[in-house]
């Protein structure tokens, strides 16, 4: 049960986007994100979701799985769809009731930015659907290491997101048995009041507290006998490599910007 | 008179799916009370996928548990009071221990039942008496006991709600030898003195050889055999092939009676040994 919950998205399959050095792809997605708060037009969504569609294509990632990442911000994409539509009062008014008001600029407004929500999670969860959490903290740190020069601790920071990561599934298996355990002992934990339900949560939560620190301890323990003591002079197993193939996805991300913003800029001047 | 009966049972994981798993594979099984029953199979034969479903943590895919005669899915609403009928105790209890002392934390599957103050007290003492628990650890934090001691802790929590079938999954895993003959022995007693049933999940085929008298075999999640102890290590080529053993000892004595020994074929304990052994050397002295 909860072991289908999927958090480390990561879907392997043998496609390009798979393939490109997840440095370039974390720039791609930064770039693809501008190209979408910087558009105030119709046009540039659909620049945008040519963009998107491409990669999509690309990465060989079923559709289903978008559809995947969309479900979960459903309500949020509602509220701001039903905010838009009675809030924003610009151009002819098509209906009113007593103060509640719809107008052509509302309607336009709360489509906009449905699509542009849509397409922002959909392209950005590209990334994590192609890359695994690994190869990511390793670009994160990679890109962020210039901030080293500021004494900012990159390396811990990047491998406390890599540890965090890795004990995600292993906790959600820890919890599915601790909450099987004591439903054996007739813990009430899909039934009851509010008021008892987060009563029931206390001896999963407990143990579950427990066992995280014992293997926090353990896992210490573990990098000290192999001498781990932090980023300063470590090598790696994996090298991150640019290749053609990077460049020529720059390439093209930068000319899909350059397209969203002359189409901009052609709106706001004509 | 059979208390726990499943008739075609098959569980599959995820369903569906490219990883679809037939974990427990049409098993019809019956198994009697008041007696202690051993369950071996190899990792990931299906043990503890089967034994999850006595007390109803899993649903069969198909197929029905029959707990008294009644299928324990036939109201949902009432699977609780299974779990109350049929005890399970996992692997590594003591990571579920939760409350801020061990007599609490013993009395939480009472508490659930419904239990009241006396009933509770009064259970938890007997239970307490029976693991060998001294009075003044029942005060103390559970967080601040031994291995094993928290190992008891957590099988009393489950031995106090009084199940009708008691199923323990390795409760002697990372115990020392000493720790595991104890366990093991109040454990029989336990079932001695409650006529109850006692499901043994072992990887030990000398622990059960000794404490058990049924054997239930799973094999690639199938159920290769049901019955008493000595008649299922009587095939031991077959267990052999599917990467069990026979006990130790019956090895020892097999090589013994190749070299010409006078000694019966069905030896599964030490103690059955020493008596063979004494009469045979009795003999050789006269």
């Amino acid at each position: 049960m909860l072991k289908d919950i999927t958090l480390g998205q990561y879907f392997p399959v043998d496609s390009v986007l798979h393939k490109l050095d997840p440095r370039f792809k974390i720039i791609f997605t930064m770039m693809f994100i501008v190209m979408l708060f910087a558009g105030n037009s119709m046009w540039t969504l659909a620049i945008g979701g040519i963009f998107v569609l491409m990669a999509q294509l690309l990465s060989k990632i079923p559709l289903k799985m978008s559809w995947k990442s969309i479900k979960p911000i459903l309500p949020v994409l509602v509220f701001t769809a039903i905010l838009n539509l009675f809030l924003i009062d610009s151009g002819e008014e098509l209906w009113s009731w007593k103060f509640i008001k719809i107008s052509e600029g509302g309607i336009t407004t709360s489509i906009f930015m449905i699509i542009r929500i849509v397409l922002l999670i959909v392209g950005s969860s590209l990334l994590t659907y192609t890359t695994s959490p690994i190869l990511l903290t390793d670009a994160i740190e990679s890109l962020m290491s210039p901030l080293k020069k500021v004494k900012f601790p990159v390396h811990e920071m990047a491998m406390m997101m890599s540890i965090a990561l890795r004990f995600i599934p292993t906790l959600l298996e820890e919890t599915d048995k601790i909450m099987s355990a004591q439903k054996a002992r007739g813990a009430m934990l899909d039934s009851g009041k509010m008021m008892d339900r987060a009563k029931a949560l206390i001896p999963i939560l407990i143990p579950l507290f427990v066992s995280a620190f014992r293997r926090a301890e353990e896992l210490a323990t573990a990098m000290e006998c192999r001498c781990y003591r932090g980023g300063e002079g470590r090598t790696r197993l994996r090298q991150l490599k640019s290749e053609k193939r990077d460049y020529i996805g720059l390439v093209i991300c930068l000319l899909f910007l350059t397209a969203s913003i002359a189409v901009n800029l052609l709106q706001t001047g004509g | 008179m059979a208390i726990l009966k499943t008739e075609g049972l098959t569980y599959t994981y995820s369903a569906g799916t490219p990883f679809e798993k037939t974990a427990v594979d049409n098993v019809n099984l019956s198994i009697e009370k008041n007696t202690m029953v051993g369950v071996i199979g190899h990792t990931g034969s299906g043990k503890s996928t089967l034994i999850q479903h006595f007390n109803g943590l899993l649903q069969p895919t198909s197929g029905r548990v029959l707990l008294n005669g009644r299928d324990i899915w036939e109201d949902k609403e009432k699977i609780r009071e299974v779990r109350f009928q049929v005890g399970l105790v996992f692997q590594y209890p003591e990571y579920q221990l939760f409350e801020e002392t061990v007599y609490q934390d013993i009395a939480f599957g009472c508490k659930n039942m419904g239990l009241g103050e006396d009933e509770t007290k009064k259970r938890i003492l007997e239970t307490a008496d029976m693991l060998g628990m001294e009075r003044a650890l029942l005060n103390r934090s559970p967080f601040a006991l031994s291995g094993g001691q928290k190992r008891r802790v957590a099988i009393a929590g489950v031995m106090v709600m009084h199940p009708e079938v008691l199923i323990l999954d390795e409760p002697c895993a990372g115990l020392d030898p000493k720790g595991r003959n104890l366990m093991l022995h109040q454990i029989r007693d336990y079932q001695k003195k409650t006529q109850s049933t006692v499901l043994l999940v072992s990887h030990s085929m000398e622990d059960v050889a000794e404490f058990t008298q049924k054997l239930l075999v799973m094999n690639h999640a199938k159920l290769f055999c049901y019955d008493d102890t000595p008649k299922v290590f009587h095939r031991a080529e077959e267990l052999q092939e599917m990467g069990l053993k026979v006990p130790q000892i019956t090895y020892v004595m097999g090589e013994l009676r190749k070299k010409g020994y006078n000694i019966p074929e069905d030896i599964y304990t030490v103690s059955q040994a020493k008596e063979v052994l004494l009469k045979l050397m009795g003999k050789g002295a006269e």
